[in-house]
């Protein structure tokens, strides 16, 4: 599984990307953010507020409920502010 | 036709290349997006623009594609840039051709309206106090879901 992290969500978690195989008790978007709030205290602090991250599978945005497969790439970010 | 670029862009040779060799276009309706030296009451010295390459372009054209099916429609540009852009820099630009204004006009503010909440864009601001993320507004939600009902 690839993880993207943008904008400051990446400011915050202090990495761009990284390569992570998806772990055994995760199997879905949900369950992502749970394993990654305890990976450390840039991640906890970064994903604390699931209300403030936006996250997108395979290009695609997706709700919390979506399942992941090791292989996709998963990005997390804040609402969008282009335009 | 969609492009994400670092570069500007020039305005009026993009109108003369979208309608060009097309006498069906009655008008072009456009929007151009600029960065402006405030924001949230500070002063704003510049914006970077970051984006997700790859997501970015692929929202940007289910938005165009969504347009078209919406509008009678000849053409379609949407040019954003990123990178860091001072205050009168062009940020975007969002351009429709038809035979009529009310699809141009209609389809220009749709597309506009729906890019800022689907495609993958965060501003950072440059202020006298440091440099701070942009927060997305509600106002833009509401905009971009005035058109939910097609």
């Amino acid at each position: 599984m690839k993880l993207l992290y943008f904008a400051w969500l990446r400011a915050r978690i202090g990495i761009a990307e990284e390569d992570a195989p998806l772990p055994a008790e995760v199997d879905d978007v949900a369950g992502l953010l749970a394993w990654l709030r305890r990976r450390g205290p840039g991640y906890a602090e970064a994903l604390k507020d699931p209300r403030t991250v936006r996250v997108a599978v395979n290009h695609d945005y997706v709700g919390l409920d979506h399942p992941l497969r090791d292989g996709d790439e998963v990005a997390l970010f804040p609402p969008v502010t282009g335009g | 036709m969609i492009r994400v670029q670092r570069e500007d862009f020039d305005v009026g040779a993009e109108f003369d290349r979208l309608a060009r060799g097309n006498h069906r276009i009655g008008g072009i309706a456009s929007f151009v997006g600029l960065v402006r030296d405030l924001g949230g009451g500070d002063p704003v010295a510049a914006l970077t623009l970051e984006h997700y390459p790859g997501m970015t372009e692929k929202k940007l054209a289910e938005v165009e594609a969504e347009a078209h099916r919406r509008w009678p429609l000849d053409a379609v540009l949407i040019i954003h840039r990123y990178g860091r852009l001072e205050p009168g820099e062009r940020i975007v630009l969002v351009a429709t051709a038809s035979p009529h204004r009310e699809a141009a006009l209609a389809a220009c503010h749709f597309l506009i309206d729906w890019l800022k909440t689907k495609a993958p864009f965060w501003k950072s601001e440059e202020t006298p106090a440091g440099e701070r993320w942009v927060e997305a507004r509600a106002e833009d939600e509401e905009a971009a879901g005035r058109w939910d009902k097609g």
